[in-house]
């Protein structure tokens, strides 16, 4: 048996890392008590979000604080609960690829909508 | 680095209980890693399929918002900011159970996952029960578009909200923002419905036996969906319910 | 040293026992395989039925556009006609072609693994085309939808009573399907290569389905969310599009563009991943600048999201961001532009012979660079102001799709036909073709330019009659070709059981796929390939004769 793997591995380890070989990331478990930990940060900041929506303040702020918050929980769970810090960098790429194109359709959408009502040229 | 390094490595990572073809090594893979990999790789491919798809709806909403923004200050706070906080709680602290189940299936005990896994599905269920509540709420309003939707409420002003007294044509314009209420909620409601029926039959396949013997990416896998339906709710909240709650 | 391509003395080549075509038998075992070269069977059969179902609707436009009055179809149904080809062309022929056959092929046989990374969820994608094949057709036996496909509101969601919702959501299943195989394909390239294939040894054939797998995951998402906001705005009546309830039909244009003008770019690259193949083998050299071609095809990927409201400059939206679009579409031909001139430097000094493949593949390097050409006109906004929605637009679009892609797709079933089912093809047959379809293409689309500048719309069923002239060679022409495709279907399916027998490399080409048996064992290889060498390394190769090119299986 030992024989066999040794020749198996053998092709396997041609080169010293083959270009697909596994990265090893997924292996790290996150400990019980970091998960307690963000999920508490998860929970104030819900209160943080609705506390702030009921004070008035001045201009668009509100809409900026409340999506502020929104996007700092949404990394705590991207980072910790989905394993993303303890990830391989194509988890990383492959996430901020998703989060780029997304921004590209918002924004170029955008650009029609807040310059239809620009003077004509 | 000598081959005797090199196989030894190797042994290392590809050597498991069963030897180095556990039952649940796929044939077209080499080893358990990367299978695991590649398995995860594919749900987050998957999941950003999830973030464009909800990405159509964001932007339909961005756009409608900066239209007629007092239609959705109105209609936001027609919308119970209990119900709401509860529901982010409970998608909160689901996703704080599912953590600790994908832990619980990598340190393969399996009480505690099939334990957390149960935790995830109520909390999932009591969600799904508050949102039934809430549209129940909308349809009694006659705050359905398309439906039953009619703009009356809104000529005068609730008691909470007194300011929300709207023009007709502005009034009409609330009919979008419950589009988007419904069409948005509605979405994600339908991720956690197939998300608890995903877990369910999880669930009984460890009660089975499995996922408890080193094969964590379904499990690891299902926890990304499940986050990752609770990051869309994590943006609907403030999106919808919280449009300018200080009047 | 000559590299020169002559075919092996086909008397000695010998059919291999077992291969995955008599592995298992059965329709239970094809229904429900993982093997993904069965599966890709599975696909070519499919698409070429869907193909001649949007062909037959071609042949009725064209045959309407003979005479200046609607008196072939009444106008309403022209409109079911024209829209009915379009959704199959470009969502059940042109979409999955390359990728779903081809690609599901080769992809993992080029990068060394045994299978993609998710066999079931290959079968899967097969199944969802099959349901949304099955849901068209039956919106063509019920009488059809008209709104063109583009699903243009408030047409689409207010001013129609055919069959929306029901084509829009077999869009949307096969919009699934082709996710479904780009993710595949993400994994089983980033994660599956062999040993000592590195990204930059990989054929460009692989680079190009990256690049379009990218934008299969990330645009068709986009499509799904805009139709289902159509079908709930017809079934329920929820009022985003409708400008009655204080929607904005402007809206479904950006989120539909949104993935659209990413489709063309899905369509093309696959085909561009052929190209670079073809020519490379049958030029006897490597293709010039591989790493310029390699990472235009990823620029083309990126830069096609960027570009999408040149679709749309004369919906109604502001005059500022059509600029921002047209300045981005002028940077997105560059990519293209230089992949072609990378091919012409790939021919330069070339040993080139004239198998079939290669005619396509020179059919393709010309139509495509006319079509890519008079893309950049419509990109610039004067331009289209007047040639926009005239016959312009849709001879510009038939030139990349059908001299383009669908020539690239016939090079590539051509020049992998051996390698799929054992046997060559009959080649003075498939010359005769190659040249017949070029000819009658031309005939049918260029005429179409010239229509479109002078001004006649598309999607008319009645023009005025000074445009007959050029209407009657267009239609003429469309005969013609209709011919060129009929050929390959008969004589490829003659050649299953009588063509000549091709043996492992019948075109000593470089690469994997070329060195295992045709056709391939189920499991592609008896032991993992190690790769020591470039792509299209044909010095290599020369260097293995006369001892046989080692086989690996």
């Amino acid at each position: 048996m030992d024989q066999h793997q040794g020749q198996h591995q053998e092709h396997h380890l041609h080169l010293p890392h083959g270009p697909s070989e596994p990265t090893h990331h997924e292996e790290h478990i996150v400990s019980p008590k970091i998960y307690l930990i963000i999920g508490t940060a998860l929970l104030i900041f819900t209160g943080l979000t609705v506390a702030a929506s009921l004070i008035d303040l001045p201009g668009d702020l509100n809409a900026v604080v409340a999506i502020a918050i929104a996007c700092i929980k949404m990394t705590l769970v991207v980072l910790f609960f989905m394993h993303v810090k303890y990830s391989s960098g194509l988890t990383k790429l492959t996430v901020a690829a998703g989060f780029f194109t997304f921004i590209v359709l918002i924004t170029m959408t955008m650009t029609d909508y807040i310059s239809r009502a620009w003077g004509r040229w | 680095m000598d081959s005797q390094t090199l196989a030894a490595q190797t042994a290392e990572t590809g050597h498991l209980e069963h030897g180095d073809h556990p039952p649940f090594l796929r044939h077209h893979f080499e080893n358990v890693p990367q299978q695991r990999e590649a398995a995860t790789f594919g749900m987050w491919l998957f999941l950003l399929t999830e973030i464009m798809f909800f990405g159509g709806l964001f932007c339909s909403y961005l756009i409608f918002r900066n239209w007629y923004y007092p239609a959705f200050v109105a209609g936001s706070h027609t919308l119970h900011l209990w119900a709401g906080t509860l529901n982010t709680t409970l998608l909160i602290i689901s996703s704080f159970t599912m953590a600790m189940a994908v832990h619980a299936s990598e340190t393969r005990v399996r009480k505690a996952l099939m334990g957390w896994m149960i935790a995830t599905i109520i909390l999932g269920c009591g969600f799904l029960c508050v949102k039934a509540y809430e549209w129940h709420d909308e349809w009694v309003e006659h705050h359905v578009p398309g439906l039953n939707f009619s703009p009356e409420s809104f000529l005068h002003g609730t008691k909470d909200y007194p300011d929300d007294k709207l023009p007709l044509d502005m009034a009409e314009k609330t009919q979008v923002y419950y589009s988007l209420y419904f069409a948005m909620t509605g979405m994600h409601a339908l991720h956690m419905v197939i998300g608890v029926s995903l877990l369910t039959i999880l669930l009984i396949q460890v009660y089975g036996g499995r996922y408890v013997n080193g094969h964590v990416a379904p499990i690891e896998n299902f926890g990304l969906y499940w986050h990752f339906v609770d990051i869309v709710w994590i943006f609907l909240f403030p999106l919808l319910y919280l449009i300018s709650r200080h009047q | 040293m000559s590299t020169i391509v002559t075919l092996p003395d086909q008397s000695t080549a010998q059919l291999p026992k077992v291969s995955y075509l008599n592995k298992e038998y059965g329709l239970k075992s094809w229904l429900l395989t993982g093997d993904h070269k069965r599966i890709a069977m599975l696909y070519l059969i499919s698409i070429t039925f869907f193909f001649f179902i949007g062909g037959a609707m071609a042949a009725l436009i064209r045959m309407e556009l003979l005479t200046p009055a609607s008196d072939l179809l009444a106008p309403d149904s022209y409109n079911k006609v024209f829209t009915a080809h379009g959704i199959i062309m470009v969502f059940f022929f042109l979409v999955p072609s390359v990728p779903a056959t081809i690609g599901n092929f080769l992809i993992p046989i080029m990068v060394g693994a045994k299978d993609l990374a998710f066999p079931k969820i290959n079968l899967l994608s097969w199944y969802l085309y099959i349901a949304a094949g099955t849901m068209m057709i039956s919106v063509l036996a019920f009488g059809g939808v008209d709104t063109g496909w583009t699903f243009t509101t408030p047409l689409s969601t207010h001013y129609l009573n055919t069959h929306v919702i029901t084509a829009g959501l077999a869009v949307f299943v096969a919009g699934f399907s082709s996710i479904f195989t780009g993710l595949n394909f993400i994994v089983t390239i980033h994660r599956m290569r062999a040993p000592g294939m590195t990204w930059f040894r990989l054929p460009l054939f692989v680079w190009s389905h990256y690049a379009a797998s990218i934008l299969m995951v990330l645009g068709t998402p986009v499509l799904a969310i805009t139709l289902t906001l159509v079908v709930l705005e017809r079934a329920i009546g929820i009022g985003v599009f409708d400008p009655t309830k204080g929607g904005d039909p402007l809206l479904f244009q950006h989120l539909f563009w949104f993935y659209s003008h990413p489709a063309v770019y899905i369509m093309i690259l696959p085909g561009m991943g052929v190209i670079s193949e073809v020519i490379s083998n049958f030029s006897r050299k490597r293709v010039f600048g591989y790493t310029a071609v390699a990472f235009s095809s990823v620029a083309i990927a990126v830069f096609g999201f960027f570009v999408w409201a040149h679709h749309m400059f004369v919906m109604g939206i502001s005059n500022y961001s059509a600029l921002v679009f047209s300045l981005l579409t002028m940077l997105v031909a560059v990519p293209s532009a230089i992949k072609i001139f990378n091919w012409s430097a790939t021919l330069y000094k070339g040993s080139i012979t004239f198998e079939t493949p290669m005619l396509y593949a020179f059919g393709f390097l010309g139509l495509f660079t006319i079509g890519g050409l008079t893309g950049v006109f419509l990109g610039s906004m004067g331009m289209d102001i007047h040639l926009t929605e005239t016959y312009f637009i849709v001879a510009h679009f038939h030139f990349v799709m059908v001299g383009g892609m669908l020539m690239a797709y016939l090079s590539g079933v051509h020049f992998w036909w051996p390698k799929m089912t054992g046997r060559m093809y009959p080649e003075g047959m498939s010359k005769l073709a190659a040249v017949i379809t070029f000819t009658g293409f031309v005939l049918t689309f260029f005429p179409q330019f010239i229509l479109g500048y002078l001004g006649m719309p598309r999607r008319y069923a009645a023009y005025p009659p000074e445009f007959q002239v050029l209407n009657v060679f267009s239609t003429a022409g469309a005969t013609v070709l209709g011919v060129g495709y009929l050929l390959p279907l008969l004589y490829l399916t003659w050649s299953l059981k009588y063509g000549k027998i091709a043996g492992p490399n019948p075109w000593q080409a470089t690469g994997l796929e070329w060195q295992i048996q045709s056709p391939p064992l189920t499991e592609n290889f008896t032991e993992t390939p190690i790769v020591t060498h470039e792509a299209y390394d044909y010095e290599w190769l020369e260097s293995q004769k006369p001892s046989e090119v080692p086989t690996v299986g």
